[in-house]
């Protein structure tokens, strides 16, 4: 039924009166919410206890600022607190001399050759030499396929026999590129399991001889509550430099970035996102947040709101929606705000609370159709837009042949506009913040 | 110092237990009165397994009512029923692999990035092999680096044959000439393996319901299972998983793979539980014999097992 926390903590919040604070009774109706996201998120239950407790000492008694609705203000604790959680971007560390060793680790199949290609690929962009190097002599063909993704890209990769212990591969390999001809050694080791003690000694001695300026663990998004002790049992043997994300180009939302962050304190440094070599990416804290909450790009579009609609305009807006007297004229305003904010069928889905009243029009509504209801309301007259119960029919066909549109669609739009008055009047009698909740 | 004695004897008692129901029987239903906050550490518990809010909400509320109906008041009484809603909940659509006797049964092997597919289709190959069963298998995965290599090098492994075209082919040519082969060669079970994908991408289930029809057209009733590899350690997004590849290709069964990691594989309990569908086999490691039937009273024990670090 609600699509995110956004509209969950809207109508938690829409019952309570709009106050200046948020009291400790609201602050606990909406940490449920944000906890069953979080969990839903796969967030671990341990590190979610530990930031609800933390979100809850700093919401009680915080201050609704003028511009936001308790909701918002709630969320924006939410949020803030999450982006100082998930911490700063950080860049691959390549100081001190060459060649940078930098070793992938991670589970099986949590996708660390095909990041290693990426880094690769990355790197070369960046004006680096790289050297690929397979460290994973058990999974059949994993060689091969490190090969493989290195001749498409035209980077080296250095392999030897699978009988040979990929500790010597690794060193052989660092050795090599100590000659001068590269800059940044890449070491794919093999998958394992975080409680095989034996495989973990292997990836100590690698790192004994290789000294990696970064060791970074490779992570699947979609992990679940796991991923605190997977992370927790790399970092402990290897001291961990770094985190990658992949395969977040689905639809997993990405928990286990936030119980790893929180366990292991190490950077989040990159974002797979696809199966392709160059489908790398920077992280962004404020994005990946707003993943983890499932509230999409709601954030971006409360900045935008605050920024677009200064508070005298919020303060009449308030006005007429409580006096039920919101018309034509203020729509054509609306109108032209909202679209300043993006695409509009983007801004729609953005805005909580008004995906109740996007439900009611066509469920596509297209830029074009925006222009032609525009034009409509452009080809009435003032009069007309305050009032639009004096449109008769001779009216109505002024308005159409103005607009290029029929009296048909002049219709469509009238019966539309009076359905979403009588939403907002729903809106504004209970005390409940709709539509225009984002704009106040 | 009186509770950590009471402790330790409590634990010697439950030694035997241990085992079956392992940290639970010990911390939890060890714990004496059934209050207030055992049911939230036994929430605590069943989310830490990945079983997620709702099926765990909907458990510990069923067994709360049944426990409350017979005036259960110690915590080690709740343990039998907590097992048997666990247990309900992953049997009530337990199905057996491949029913029936015919000629030539065809299995699709689905799943995301990296879940164990071709591994599991390995284990899957030596437990048909160990039956008696002409197996043959077609390396549909045409797109990763080296997949065909990897399959190659299993099917030499579990001696079975294996059809592959060229890195980069059609996938349903591959279905489809595997199939032709099967029959040219009497074997009696194919098994395909495909490339990983994420539910997300349309194009790619597309493809996917493409190489399914290749398969229907051949063989009467064909695939006549189609299995979708769930890793261990993927939490809540394994539903959308199996929703999805549900809906595109008709998953029949769930192989989870990885169970041999520190993650419990809770996940399942709500793709049982919300979408009726039936598991199948459990993947224990990266050797051919790493492979079991699904048992839903082992499975349950597991779920509340310590980890080694733990113990
Ligand atoms: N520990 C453990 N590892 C497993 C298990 N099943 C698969 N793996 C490992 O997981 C990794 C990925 O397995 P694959 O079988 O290649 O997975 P896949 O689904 O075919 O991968 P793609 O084809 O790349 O999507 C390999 O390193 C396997 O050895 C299992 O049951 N336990
Ligand atoms: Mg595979």
């Amino acid at each position: 039924m609600f699509e995110n926390l956004s509209e969950k903590l809207q109508a938690t919040f829409s019952k309570l009166a709009r106050k200046g604070r948020l009291s400790e009774s609201d602050v606990d109706a909406g940490l449920r919410e944000v906890r069953l996201a979080l969990l839903e998120a796969d967030v671990n239950y341990r590190v979610v206890k530990d930031f609800i407790a933390r979100v809850r000492e700093r919401a009680i008694g915080a201050e609704v600022a003028k511009s936001l609705t308790p909701a918002q203000q709630m969320v924006k604790i939410v949020h803030e607190e999450l982006i100082a959680l998930l911490g700063q971007p950080a860049k691959l560390n390549l100081s001190g001399q060459a060649p940078h060793v930098i070793m992938l680790v991670g589970l099986q199949g949590s996708g660390k050759t095909t990041m290693a290609a990426k880094l690769a690929l990355y790197l070369r962009r960046d004006g680096h030499k790289p050297l690929l190097v397979a460290a994973d002599p058990y999974r059949p063909a994993a060689i091969t396929q490190l090969e493989v993704l290195g001749r498409q890209l035209g980077i080296p990769v250095h392999a030897e026999d699978v009988r040979t212990r990929p500790e010597e591969v690794a060193a052989r390999a660092v050795k090599m590129a100590a000659g001068g001809a590269y800059s940044v050694v890449i070491l794919d080791t093999a998958g394992r399991l975080q409680i095989d003690d034996e495989m973990m000694d292997e990836l100590e001695r690698i790192s004994r001889l290789v000294h990696p300026r970064e060791v970074l663990l490779v992570a699947d998004a979609m992990t679940g509550q796991e991923a605190v002790r997977v992370a927790e049992g790399f970092h402990a043997r290897l001291g961990l430099t770094g985190l990658i994300l992949t395969k977040i180009d689905g639809d997993a939302r990405g928990g286990a970035a936030l119980s790893i962050r929180s366990v292991t304190g190490v950077p989040i440094k990159f974002l797979g996102v696809g199966e392709k070599t160059d489908a790398l990416e920077p992280f962004h804290p404020d994005r990946l947040a707003s993943r983890i909450l499932g509230m999409g790009d709601v954030l971006t579009l409360i900045e935008k709101a605050e920024a677009l609609f200064d508070e005298e305009q919020a303060r009449k807006m308030e006005q007429k929606l409580r006096e039920a007297s919101f018309d034509l004229e203020d729509f054509r305003q609306q109108l032209r705000e909202v679209r300043k904010m993006g695409p509009l069928q983007q801004v729609l889905e953005m805005i909580p609370g008004f995906s109740q009243v996007s439900r009611q029009l066509p469920a596509d509504l297209p830029e074009k159709q925006l222009k032609r209801i525009e034009a409509i309301i452009d080809s009435m007259t003032p009069a007309e837009r305050r009032d639009p119960q004096i449109l008769n029919g001779s009216r109505k066909r002024r308005i159409a042949m103005g607009s290029g549109t029929s009296v048909q669609e002049v219709n469509q739009l009238l019966h539309q506009f009076r359905d979403m008055q009588r939403l907002m009047k729903q809106f504004s009698s209970g005390r409940g913040r709709g539509l225009f909740s984002l704009f106040q | 110092m009186f509770l950590r004695r009471a402790k330790s004897i409590q634990e010697s008692l439950t030694k035997t237990r241990r085992s079956f129901f392992g940290r639970l029987a010990t911390s939890l239903f060890g714990r004496g009165d059934l209050d207030e906050a055992f049911w939230d550490e036994l929430e605590e518990s069943l989310i830490l397994a990945d079983v997620g809010v709702d099926v765990t909400l909907e458990v510990v509320g069923n067994v709360r009512r049944r426990a409350e109906e017979r005036a259960m008041r110690k915590a080690s009484e709740v343990e039998g029923i907590l097992r048997q809603e666990l247990v309900r909940i992953l049997s009530q659509n337990q199905q057996p692999y491949l029913p029936g006797v015919r000629d030539l049964s065809v299995v699709l092997v689905v799943g995301v990035n990296g879940s164990g597919k071709t591994t599991s289709i390995a284990k899957l190959a030596h437990y048909h092999v160990a039956r008696g069963d002409r197996v043959l298998l077609g390396a549909a995965d045409t797109f990763r680096a080296a997949a065909i290599d990897q399959l190659r090098i299993w099917a030499d492994r579990a001696r079975v044959d294996i059809v592959a075209h060229q890195p980069g082919a059609d996938p349903g040519a591959v279905v489809f000439d595997t199939i032709q082969a099967a029959r040219a060669r009497g074997a009696n079970v194919v098994i395909v393996d495909t490339a990983g994908r994420l539910h997300t991408k349309h194009n790619l289930m597309a493809e996917l319901q493409k190489i399914r029809n290749v398969a229907a057209k051949q063989v009467h009733q064909a695939p006549h299972e189609v299995l979708l590899v769930v890793d261990a350690t993927n939490g809540q997004n394994a539903i959308a998983q199996a929703r999805v590849f549900g809906e595109a290709v008709g998953v029949t069964g769930v192989v989870v793979a990885k169970l041999d990691s520190s993650a419990k594989g809770g996940v399942i309990l709500a793709i049982a539980r919300e979408l009726g569908l039936p598991i199948k086999f459990v993947g224990t490691g990266e050797t051919l014999d790493d492979l079991a039937p699904f048992d839903p009273e082992a499975f349950v024990a597991g779920l509340f097992e310590p980890v080694a670090e733990e113990a």
